[in-house]
C-alpha cells in the first residue's frame, strides 16, 4: 500500500486564517483541495510537505459568479460543476469541454479547477516510485543533477499537463491570489514558468482564490482539443486551445495555445494571418505554424515525433470545428 | 503501523454515515478513507488496487458520489454519507446489479467489481425517465469510464448495467402510467 508521511492538517474557515497559515509554514506547506494530484504525488515521495491547508472550508474558493462582464469560478469549485455549469457551457464552451475530459468521473467528482491550473507537471522520469527514481541516480526533480529527457539539459523540462490551462488562456483568464500581503491578480499566459521542478508562479504563501474570465463577444470562437491513448483516466499527451476572432467573416484575430509540451504552455497568435478567409487553407497554414514553432519532447508517453504530428492534426480539426467544416475531410491530409 | 506513525499527529475523532449507520471512529489525519476502511473498519469490501487514482477499484459513494476512497482523506468525510460494497446487498439478497452481473459473468477475477458496482449504482440510481427516456451504452460506459477492467473486456459488465437500466425505466414507465390511471 502506498500511504502518506504524517503531516498536519489545517482547516481554516477564513481567507485571513488560511494565508496567516500558509505564511506561517511556508515553503513546507501545500494547499488541498480534491487532493487527486497532491495526494498521489505525496504518496510517491515527489512532493514532500508536512503541513496542508484545506481550501474546503473557504467560501470565497466556491462558486461560480455570472457579471454583465465576467465570470468568476471560485478556485475551488469542483470540475464536475464546471463542465456541467449552464453559463459555463454557454459563455465558455471549450472550458468546459475542457474540464469534462479530464481524469475520470470519480476524479471529476473530486478535483477542482484551482488544482488542476496547479497540477504538478509530469515526466516518464517523475512520475515513478522513489525507488525507481533512486535507482535511476534521480533527476532535476527528483534529488539527482541530470536530465533524462535533455541529455546534458540544466532545466526540469517536465510537462504542465492540466488541461484546462489551454482553453483559460485563450479565453483570457485572469487568476485572483491571496497572502497575508494582500491580493493580486496575474493572468493565466504569465502564469507559468520553464521551470519544471515548480512551474507555477505562484508563491508557497500564495492561496488561489479565483478564476475571471472575460466574456467573449459572439466574434470569438474557442476550441479546446485533447488527444490521450485512451479516452479516459489519461492525463493529456497532445493538448491544444485555438481561438480565432472573427470580423466581417474574416480573422481579425486570436491565438493557439499549446500545453503538454514542457512546463509552459506555448502561446502563438495569428496576427500574421489576420485578413485570412475561414477555410481549410486557415486550418493547414495553423497547423503548419504549431509544427514549427512548437515541439513535443520525449518527457511524456508515446513517441514524440507522432505527439507532434498529432498536434497539427488536433489543430487542424479545431480550425476547422470553428469555422463550420466537417472535422475529419476525406483528404489523405485529414 | 509503520514506524512513521510514532511521530504522527494525534488521531481525530471522525462521525460519518457508514452504509446508512452512524459511525464514530479515531483516525490519524494522514490516513486515507481507504485505510480507514479496510485497516480501521475491517471493511475489506473495497479494493485497494493502484493507490494513486488511476483504476478505479476503490470507488466508493460519497454524499451519492462515486469518488475515489484512496485519494480522500479520511477526516474529510466527517458529517458524511459514505458507501460502500458492503452496504449494497448481500449473498441471500443481492442488489439486482450485483444479481446482474453474476448472471451475465460481468465478474471474472473480480477485483474491479466492487468499484464497478458502486459506479453503477450511482448511474442507475440517478436514471429519470425524463433525462434518459431512452438507455443509452455510451452513457453507461461514460459513468464507467474511471473503473478498470482487466478481464472481461467490458461487454459483459456493459450488458448487466444495461439490462438493469431498462428495468429501473420500465418500472418508473409502469409507475407513471398506473398513476395517470389513477387520476
Amino acid at each position: 500500500m502506498l500511504r502518506l508521511s504524517p503531516f498536519t492538517l489545517h482547516q481554516p474557515k477564513t481567507l485571513d486564517e488560511a494565508t496567516q497559515l500558509l505564511a506561517q509554514h511556508a515553503p513546507d506547506v501545500r494547499v488541498i483541495s480534491g487532493g487527486t494530484d497532491l495526494l498521489p504525488n505525496m504518496k510517491l515521495a515527489q512532493t514532500k510537505v508536512t503541513h496542508l491547508v484545506s481550501a474546503k472550508f473557504l467560501e470565497e474558493l466556491h462558486g461560480i459568479e455570472r457579471t454583465e462582464t465576467h465570470v468568476r469560478i471560485g478556485a475551488a469549485t469542483g470540475l464536475k460543476t464546471l463542465a456541467e455549469d449552464p453559463d459555463v457551457l454557454e459563455l465558455l464552451p471549450a472550458l468546459a469541454y475542457a474540464a469534462s475530459r479530464i481524469a475520470s468521473p470519480q476524479i471529476r467528482n473530486m478535483g477542482t479547477l484551482g488544482g488542476n491550473i496547479s497540477l504538478d507537471t509530469r515526466c516518464r522520469y517523475i512520475n515513478q516510485s522513489e525507488l525507481w527514481r533512486e535507482a535511476l541516480g534521480g533527476c532535476l526533480k527528483s534529488h539527482g543533477t541530470e536530465c533524462h529527457v535533455v541529455p546534458g539539459g540544466q532545466g526540469c523540462v517536465a510537462a504542465l499537463s492540466a488541461d484546462t490551462v489551454p482553453s483559460l488562456i485563450a479565453y483570457g483568464a485572469v487568476v485572483e491570489l491571496a497572502s497575508d500581503k494582500g491580493l493580486r491578480r496575474a493572468p493565466v499566459s504569465e502564469l507559468f514558468q520553464q521551470d519544471g521542478t515548480w512551474h507555477v508562479r505562484i508563491a508557497r504563501e500564495e492561496l488561489l482564490v479565483a478564476v475571471e474570465i472575460p466574456i467573449p463577444s459572439p466574434q470569438t470562437r474557442v476550441a479546446y482539443r485533447k488527444w490521450a491513448v485512451r479516452q479516459s483516466i489519461d492525463f493529456p499527451l497532445v493538448s491544444v486551445a485555438v481561438r480565432l476572432d472573427v470580423a466581417d467573416g474574416v480573422l481579425a484575430g486570436g491565438s493557439v495555445v499549446v500545453g503538454a509540451l514542457g512546463p509552459r504552455p506555448r502561446v502563438l497568435t495569428l496576427e500574421r494571418l489576420v485578413g485570412s478567409t475561414l477555410d481549410e487553407k486557415l486550418a493547414q497554414a495553423l497547423g503548419q505554424m504549431v509544427y514549427d514553432r512548437a515541439r513535443p519532447l520525449p518527457n511524456i508517453p508515446y513517441d514524440a515525433e507522432y505527439r507532434r504530428e498529432r498536434m497539427v492534426v488536433e489543430v487542424r480539426r479545431a480550425v476547422r470545428s470553428l469555422v463550420g467544416l466537417p472535422e475529419r475531410p476525406l483528404t489523405p491530409q485529414a | 503501523m509503520s514506524s512513521s506513525d510514532l511521530n504522527a499527529p494525534a488521531p481525530v475523532l471522525v462521525n460519518l454515515q457508514l452504509n446508512g449507520e452512524a459511525t464514530s471512529v479515531a483516525v490519524p489525519p494522514h490516513w486515507t478513507l481507504l485505510e480507514l476502511l479496510r485497516y480501521g473498519l475491517g471493511q475489506t469490501g473495497t479494493k485497494q488496487g493502484c493507490d494513486k487514482g488511476d483504476c478505479g477499484t476503490c470507488t466508493v459513494r460519497i454524499d451519492g458520489e462515486p469518488q475515489l476512497a484512496c485519494l480522500t482523506l479520511a477526516v474529510d468525510v466527517r458529517d458524511r454519507s459514505v458507501e460502500t460494497i458492503e452496504g449494497l446487498g448481500t449473498g441471500g439478497e443481492p442488489h439486482p446489479l450485483q444479481e446482474a452481473f453474476a448472471r451475465l459473468g460481468a465478474a471474472q477475477c473480480g477485483f474491479c467489481t466492487p468499484g464497478m458496482l458502486m459506479s453503477a449504482t450511482a448511474y442507475v440510481d440517478d436514471l429519470t425517465l425524463q433525462d434518459n427516456p431512452q438507455v443509452k451504452r455510451d452513457d453507461i460506459a461514460a459513468a464507467l469510464a474511471g473503473n478498470l477492467c482487466r478481464c472481461t473486456g467490458y461487454t459483459k459488465i456493459l450488458d448487466a448495467v444495461e439490462e438493469v437500466a431498462h428495468s429501473v425505466l420500465n418500472r418508473q414507465r409502469e409507475l407513471a402510467e398506473s398513476t395517470a390511471e389513477d387520476e
